[in-house]
């Protein structure tokens, strides 16, 4: 055993109040294990709002379609390395797609995540840009041309019964899509939901909370790219596309917020034997993550913005920013929603006669520089697809959906 | 080979490669004649007479050299719990280094009202959170009852950790996978003992095979009152505690 990881425990022992089992001193599911389902919620939510276009003929949405879609996919990519870095044996993780436990929730990862990611979001993409990757193929100069050649999986088809079909295409993937969005996440939430010897985690609300939290993050991370974006290219935002995107927003964090009110109220009226561990550790440990920043800042003022907004016409300039705030306020506060689940279910002991610390590495696989790391990477991802697949089409010509 | 034929082909590869995986697991889970009175007849587990335990941390000490756990401080297959409850309904639990060596004194005597110890380890549960849990089928019950992990298969992924409602199980520091007490199966095998019940003084831990009405085990559940931990959570614990305080979690 190494001298650093017995100080390391040594100074964590120190820091324990009444009693943990021995065993409990190390937490388990750290930083990265936050990050994930952040990111993850990230890719249900976005994909939630592009299917408002396609499925729900929500026309003022439509300029943020592809963005949403593209950060979807950006998100997915990355979703799966938190939970490879932080794995005892990565190299073994292939184990869980040859011969995956049945009766695991976790096994199902493979599964679930394959089918998202090509099933439903690279197909409804390819489906969505067959047409533009078509003409780009013809009229983009060597070597780019070929690029789209082979994207398009050199299909030539242009005519109108063959973009009728694509549309008709992506509509049907977007039907389909929604529920396995809602299984992507839903699934997430399940692995913490079904672990029935941590009451902080053990509760059915649990997915459902982890769904709508998905959607307002989504939501709320597709209007800020696209208030960024289109200022960044010199465009005009659309006033009534913001609009909406933020009504929905609002409508989102509404749902997301009783739930978690319901949950809130039903642990202290059910008032089991882990309530008193669970009040304790919300008062001393959860103090800030959860009340200051995932309820004050991330969830009552952003839904007070919005309400307010919403009441009073407020000209345009000043709507841009509020929505703005209001959208990077959800962020903090459902990204620390995730820490309060994650790190929360683990401080404290399953005797529920004592709390732990977990105190956050800089440096090294599992520590806070690779999490803020596999937090920037969906962007840059982005920025490619943005420059190889630009929703809003090239040389300027209008968006051809 | 045009290319839809190509397109279909790998999409039915993409498909049907994980689903080979897990038709072949069903397959296996299907195999009834791989259950344990099938193969050997013997269901192994362990009783705690907790009236008779002293706290000295023998079988702690034999246990970590019997199974190169890693030393102390930190990490156990089993160890020991003090229970103290007081005249004002306190109750201090305590359990540093996991009983190795004496349990210093905290509380004035006068102010005692019970006091015990409470020998813990893996339960062996008949319905096991932790196999149910792991996404590789790593850890797993054996023909007799025991629940291993295959330290070879397990991918360190430490749901099996969150899922065990008793803190059995540690992250191997050097392994890097979930491990935990094997009843010492390498010595139950041979015919011995486990070492932890080998090396008690007072015989309050009780090994022995369920199935026979002859082995201590059974005898000790015909005679004695029973208790095993968290029986809420369905676990099926095969730990069995003779006079089991109910403070003790």
């Amino acid at each position: 055993m190494s001298i650093e990881l017995v100080d390391k425990l040594t100074e964590l022992l120190k820091q324990v109040t009444g009693f943990i089992y021995p065993n409990e001193i190390q937490i388990h599911w750290t930083l990265l294990i936050v990050v994930y389902p952040y990111i993850t919620g990230l890719v249900a939510g976005a994909f939630i709002l592009a299917s408002l276009v396609k499925v729900f003929n929500v026309k003022e949405v439509q300029p943020t379609y592809r963005l949403a879609m593209l950060t979807a996919l950006a998100f997915l990519i990355v979703a799966p390395l938190p939970l490879l870095l932080h794995l005892g044996h990565p190299e073994r993780s292939y184990e869980i797609f040859l011969t995956p436990n049945l009766s695991s929730a976790m096994a199902m990862f493979g599964f679930v995540y394959a089918w998202y990611l090509m099933l439903v979001l690279l197909l409804e993409i390819w489906f969505e840009y067959r047409k533009d990757m078509v003409l780009w193929g013809k009229t983009e100069k060597f070597p780019m041309n070929w690029f789209y050649k082979i994207l398009s999986l050199f299909s030539t088809d242009i005519s109108e019964k063959a973009v009728a079909f694509d549309k008709k295409a992506v509509k049907a993937i977007t039907i389909v899509g929604i529920p396995s969005a809602f299984i992507l996440h839903g699934y997430v939430g399940f692995i913490f939901g079904s672990v029935k010897a941590n009451p902080w985690w053990s509760s059915v609300l649990i997915p459902i909370v982890f769904l709508f939290s998905a959607i307002v993050s989504g939501i709320a991370i597709v209007l800020l790219l696209y208030m960024i974006i289109t200022t960044s290219r010199g465009k005009q935002i659309d006033m009534k596309c913001l609009d909406r995107v933020a009504s929905f927003l609002l409508y989102a964090v509404i749902v997301d917020f009783s739930l978690e009110v319901l949950d809130f109220i039903h642990r202290l009226y059910e008032s089991e034997e882990s309530i008193t561990i669970i009040t304790t550790m919300v008062l001393n440990k959860l103090s800030i993550s959860l009340i200051v920043m995932q309820i004050l800042l991330g969830m009552l003022l952003p839904l007070g913005i919005l309400i307010i907004v919403k009441i009073f016409r407020f000209n345009q300039e000043l709507r841009k920013l509020l929505y703005f705030v209001s959208a990077i306020m959800i962020q903090i506060g459902i990204f620390s929603t995730r820490w309060n689940v994650v790190i929360g279910g683990q401080m404290f002991s399953k005797s529920f006669r004592g709390l732990l610390t977990y105190k956050m590495e800089i440096f090294g696989l599992e520590g806070l520089l690779m999490a803020v790391f596999l937090l920037i990477l969906p962007f840059l991802i982005l920025t490619v697809l943005l420059k190889v697949l630009p929703p809003w089409g090239k040389n300027n010509e209008t968006n051809t959906t | 080979m045009n290319r839809r034929n190509f397109v279909s082909l790998l999409s039915q590869l993409l498909v049907f490669l994980p689903f080979g995986g897990t038709f072949g697991a069903f397959l296996k889970s299907a195999d009834k004649s791989l259950t344990a009175e099938a193969v050997t007849g013997q269901r192994y587990a362990m009783g705690i007479q907790i009236s008779e335990c002293i706290g000295c941390g023998r079988c702690v000490v034999a246990c970590k050299t019997e199974n190169n756990v890693p030393r102390k401080p930190f990490f156990f297959r089993t160890w020991v719990e003090r229970y103290i409850i007081k005249k004002d309904d306190e109750v201090i639990v305590q359990s540093k280094d996991g009983g190795v060596g004496a349990f210093t004194e905290t509380v004035k005597e006068k102010d005692i009202l019970r006091s015990f110890f409470v020998p813990k380890l893996c339960n062996h549960c008949d319905n096991p959170p932790c196999a149910q849990v792991c996404p590789v089928g790593a850890t797993f019950q054996t023909v007799e009852g025991i629940v291993l992990v295959d330290e070879n298969r397990c991918i360190g992924c430490s749901y099996c950790i969150q899922a065990c409602p008793y803190g059995a199980r540690y992250m191997h520091p050097e392994k890097h996978t979930a491990d935990k007490c094997t009843l010492c199966y390498h010595r139950i095998k041979k015919g011995m003992l486990p070492a932890c019940v080998e090396v008690c003084p007072m015989q309050a831990r009780v090994f022995g095979d369920l199935n026979s009405g002859a082995s201590p085990l059974a005898r000790l559940k015909r005679m004695k009152n029973i208790s095993v931990l968290k029986p809420g959570l369905n676990t099926k614990p095969k730990v069995f505690y003779t006079d089991l305080d109910g403070e003790v979690r």
